[in-house]
């Protein structure tokens, strides 16, 4: 086979790696290169170094050691049977790259995952040899972001934890079923396994207040996973019931969901069409409600129908509608809880209020300027000057804060 | 009406030195006008600024301090007047800047908001070029920043790149880092920075293929890259003909028909998983037990755990040890008894003299079963029917291992060993025999840890301990240690 050179290698394994959606390069414990030999620094918050023209951000070099893959897992345009072009780097080739993107600000680090090759072991091996000549040749204090091969024997595992920021695993199909019909090589146990390991190990390595000796770091930026929405036939709220089982049991720090793209030489078993980002878009609203508003996955299941989200409107508002006698809330007494599940006031806005109300009693006015839109927030509040009377129990409501528009799964553009 | 001349567009001092000056003399906010660059009268305007030597001082709080410090950088007219309004009004409202909903406070830290956000996009779109080798390596970036933010934000490339020769130049002024210390320097022209650098196209070449053509959506991108940012931004010139491409690209996958496969398929593709339903199997030993939980669909617990958690222990053991069901820490390890509970198990087994490891140690359920509350996963008690369907399996164990005597800590264990429910507090501590041998039932350690009242807990607990030591006398595996004299 010839040689490819390393531009056409980078173009195709950044492009074997894309449809991965995760992209944090935050939750590292704070480093710089103030100290050490090399370049690099993580303060906390991720930075997104440029953005292409699908919104998605650019902040990790994230590509494939190779895409050659001994899996045949049929949404991934890397499946064995797949006739795309494979190519391989080098360990020091992937080094190489990451560093000369990281001292032009290009990048906050890599990210780093692989089709299988040979074994799981011999892959991941791989891979950890790329984090570890990274972190004692180059001295390199960067983000990295290691993919774990679930297969692969534990004690590779922990070796890339104490290299890397944040390990994940993808879970990729919410259904166990679907993933025997769909990705025959690939086992939800087996990757289940390791990210309980991984929240074991972590939790190991978090110091007690006691410790003198402080215990080596591992993934201090936590795991994550993917769920692919859209390739089989899973409904919304079984994908979100997924997820609560997951980030419940292992301690992720998220869960990304992807909408099912099409790929070159895809799969004769998988619906071609454009990737339902609607979709998508609904159930990143469902998981921040999850996560950061105190709503449970039944909770949000409530305001949908027949297991699917709502497309039109958003889920708190789509949940209110179906719990209007749970409304108004006052905002001048109401607690942070119950604030939260108003329609149109996030963390954000509820925080403020909370501290403007010990100063001052909140007329509408001044929640209009503590919130993006008033008019959403409206129907469920009662202010100083401010009550919706019979607006919030009116049969109209949706139609009046989410005038009809059918928003074209296909034509989301 | 007064005007205070500044010294330039970020002079945070001379604006302080004036602002508390006019303060302390009480000239409102509507009499000042605070300008910057030449020809806009004397220095503080016709009237001569008081002397404020013999005033009295007074404080501000370091949140308006620093407020003030960003807001100064933004590049908006009107600031230094905003600031000094918000100055005066916190002689009355010394809680000013807690009311948010205020519209100079709201002003104030829309204008932080941004300039914050213009010192974040710099970390993220400056872009250096490299010059020299060796001794000679430099980096140097032309930049364009959308508010004053260069000494700002200076301090955060030289942690990042504190072992770089580093420049970034803007038509403002410059900031270089030679390893040492960073300093300051005048305006600079786009000419004065390197037109081209040999890793740029790498990084068009990752730019162009890490983008997906069937999710195009350019207003996302353009909110968080604005164009004021894309003539510094070598990849924005590839920003139109990926856009242009997009919809062919897609369609062109949409309508494609379905390849064949690759031929070097067959050769190179792994096993497929062995996903055998298990759940009537009939094991030929433990081994075979063991292995067939992981394809157990007897009920749905197995859905949302992490794995089957079997037995531990020696195939012939005396004494089996049956609890409820793994825990979080179990369901993790695949190992039985390592949570809390397990190290109640653990000590009074140390105390009744009998090692572990001679021990057979099981659960009547087990996949572990659980709701998730605010992230975390809180034991559920498994019902009837989920306690009979697993029997399965533990009746097998138990037929393998004919134990002398097994202690069912817990009703739940106790229903699924006995076959049938009794009350814990009633039957703990009696020796019943049976047909498949002795059963000794006692509390679940769980029980120990989590009854509200601790005198129930320390009752609880020392019957739990002499329970165990009964076992251990009846097995023959303890040394009969804190055996109570009955």
């Amino acid at each position: 086979m010839a040689r490819l050179d390393l531009r056409r290698k980078l173009s195709i394994l950044a492009d074997a790696a894309k449809y991965d959606a995760s992209c944090a390069s935050s939750g590292a414990q704070k480093r710089n290169s103030s100290n050490g030999k090399g370049v690099g620094s993580t303060e906390g918050m991720g930075i997104c170094h440029a953005y292409t023209p699908d919104g998605r951000c650019v902040s990790l070099l994230k590509i494939l050691l190779t895409n050659f893959c001994i899996f045949d897992c049929a949404y991934c345009i890397n499946r064995s049977s797949s006739n795309v072009e494979r190519a391989r780097f080098d360990v020091d080739e992937v080094v190489d790259l990451t560093l000369a993107f990281y001292k032009r600000n290009y990048i906050e680090g890599l990210f780093l995952s692989s089709g299988i090759i040979r074994s799981s072991d011999y892959t991941m091996e791989q891979m950890v040899e790329v984090a570890r000549r990274l972190r004692e040749d180059h001295d390199f204090r960067g983000y990295i972001h290691l993919k774990l091969i679930p297969e692969a024997d534990p004690k590779l595992i922990e070796l890339a934890g104490l290299y890397a920021d944040r390990l994940s695993a993808n879970i990729e199909l919410p259904r166990d079923e679907a993933l025997g019909v769909l990705a025959p090589e690939k086992d939800a146990r087996v990757i289940r396994k390791a990210m309980g390991q991984v929240r074991l190990r972590m939790e190991a390595a978090k110091p007690e207040k006691r410790d003198r000796i402080k215990p080596p770091r591992f993934a201090p930026g936590g795991q994550s996973t993917q769920l692919i929405v859209g390739a089989d036939g899973a409904p919304d709220t079984e994908i979100m019931d997924r997820s609560a089982s997951l980030y419940g049991g292992y301690g992720l720090r998220r869960v990304y969901y992807s909408a099912f793209s099409p790929i070159p030489d895809s799969s004769a078993i998988l619906p071609v069409s454009r990737p339902p980002l609607m979709r998508e878009h609904r159930l990143y609203q469902a998981d921040w409600l999850m996560r950061f508003y105190g709503f449970s996955a039944p909770e949000i299941a409530e305001g949908s129908v027949g297991g699917m989200l709502d497309l039109d409107i958003d889920p708190k508002l789509a949940w209110a509608l179906q719990k209007r006698a749970s409304f108004p809330v006052d905002v001048n007494t109401g607690d942070r809880e119950t604030l939260l599940r108003v329609p149109g006031l996030g963390v954000k806005a509820v925080d403020r209020i909370i501290s403007v109300r010990r100063y001052r009693t909140l007329r509408l006015e001044d929640v209009g300027q503590l919130t993006r839109s008033i008019d959403k927030v409206r129907p469920w509040i009662v202010a100083l000057d401010w009550t919706p009377g019979g607006l919030t129990d009116a049969v109209d409501l949706r139609a009046r804060i989410a005038p009809h528009k059918r928003p074209e799964q296909l034509s989301l553009f | 009406m007064r005007t205070v001349q500044l010294a330039g567009e970020t002079d945070f001092d001379g604006w302080r030195d004036a602002a508390r000056r006019l303060r302390v003399e009480g000239v409102e906010p509507a009499h000042v006008r605070f300008v910057t660059g030449e020809g806009q009268g004397g220095l503080f305007g016709e009237t001569p600024m008081p002397d404020a030597t013999n005033a009295r001082p007074f404080k501000v709080s370091k949140a308006f301090l620093g407020l003030a410090q960003d807001v100064i950088l933004h590049r908006d007219g009107d600031r230094f007047d905003l600031l000094y309004r918000l100055l005066w009004r916190l002689q009355e409202t010394p809680e000013l800047l807690k009311i948010t909903s205020d519209r100079d406070v709201r002003a104030a830290l829309e204008k932080a908001k941004n300039v914050s956000r213009a010192s974040h996009k710099m970390k993220a779109f400056v872009r250096f070029r490299q010059t020299g080798e060796g001794v000679d390596e430099r980096w140097i970036a032309w930049f364009e920043p959308a508010h004053r933010v260069l000494e700002k934000t200076a301090p955060f490339f030289a942690r990042r790149y504190a072992n770089m020769n580093w420049s970034i130049l803007t038509p403002e002024g410059t900031a270089h880092w030679d390893g040492t210390g960073l300093t300051f320097g005048p305006p600079a022209r786009k000419e004065d920075a390197p037109d081209e650098d040999a890793v740029e196209d790498f990084w068009k070449t990752y730019y162009a293929s890490t983008f997906n053509p069937s999710r195009l959506r350019t207003k996302a991108m353009q909110s968080e890259m604005p164009k004021r940012y894309w003539a510094n931004l070598p990849e924005a010139e590839l920003i139109a003909e990926m856009i242009a491409g997009a919809t062919g690209r897609t369609d062109q996958m949409v309508n494609a028909t379905a390849p064949e496969p690759n031929r070097r398929f067959e050769q190179v593709k792994a096993q497929s998983v062995d996903r055998t339903v298990t759940s009537d199997l009939v094991p030929q030993s433990l081994q075979a037990l063991n292995a067939a939980l992981a394809g157990c669909r007897r009920c749905p617990l197995w859905r949302d755990a992490t794995q089957p958690v079997c037995g531990v222990g020696p195939k012939a053991a005396p004494l089996m040890i049956v609890g409820e069901q793994p825990g979080d820490h179990e369901d993790l390890s695949g190992q039985p008894f390592m949570g809390p509970a397990g190290q109640v198990l653990d000590e009074a087994l140390q105390a009744a003299g009998i090692d572990r490891g001679a021990v057979y140690l099981t659960n009547a359920v087990k996949h572990f079963k659980h709701e998730v509350k605010e992230r975390r996963r809180l034991h559920r008690t498994p019902s009837v029917s989920e306690i009979e369907l697993c029997r399965w399996w533990l009746d097998y164990e138990r037929a393998f291992v004919k134990p002398e005597l097994v202690v069912a800590m817990g009703a739940s264990a106790a229903r699924s060993v006995l076959g049938h429910a009794v009350n814990v507090s009633d039957t703990r501590g009696q020796l019943m025999k049976g047909p498949e041998g002795s059963v000794l039932v006692t509390y679940h350690p769980a029980y120990i840890l989590r009854h509200p009242d601790p005198r129930e807990r320390v009752r609880a607990k020392a019957e739990f301990m002499a329970d165990l030591a009964r076992a251990g006398a009846w097995s023959g595996l303890g040394t009969g240690l804190g055996m109570p004299n009955d």
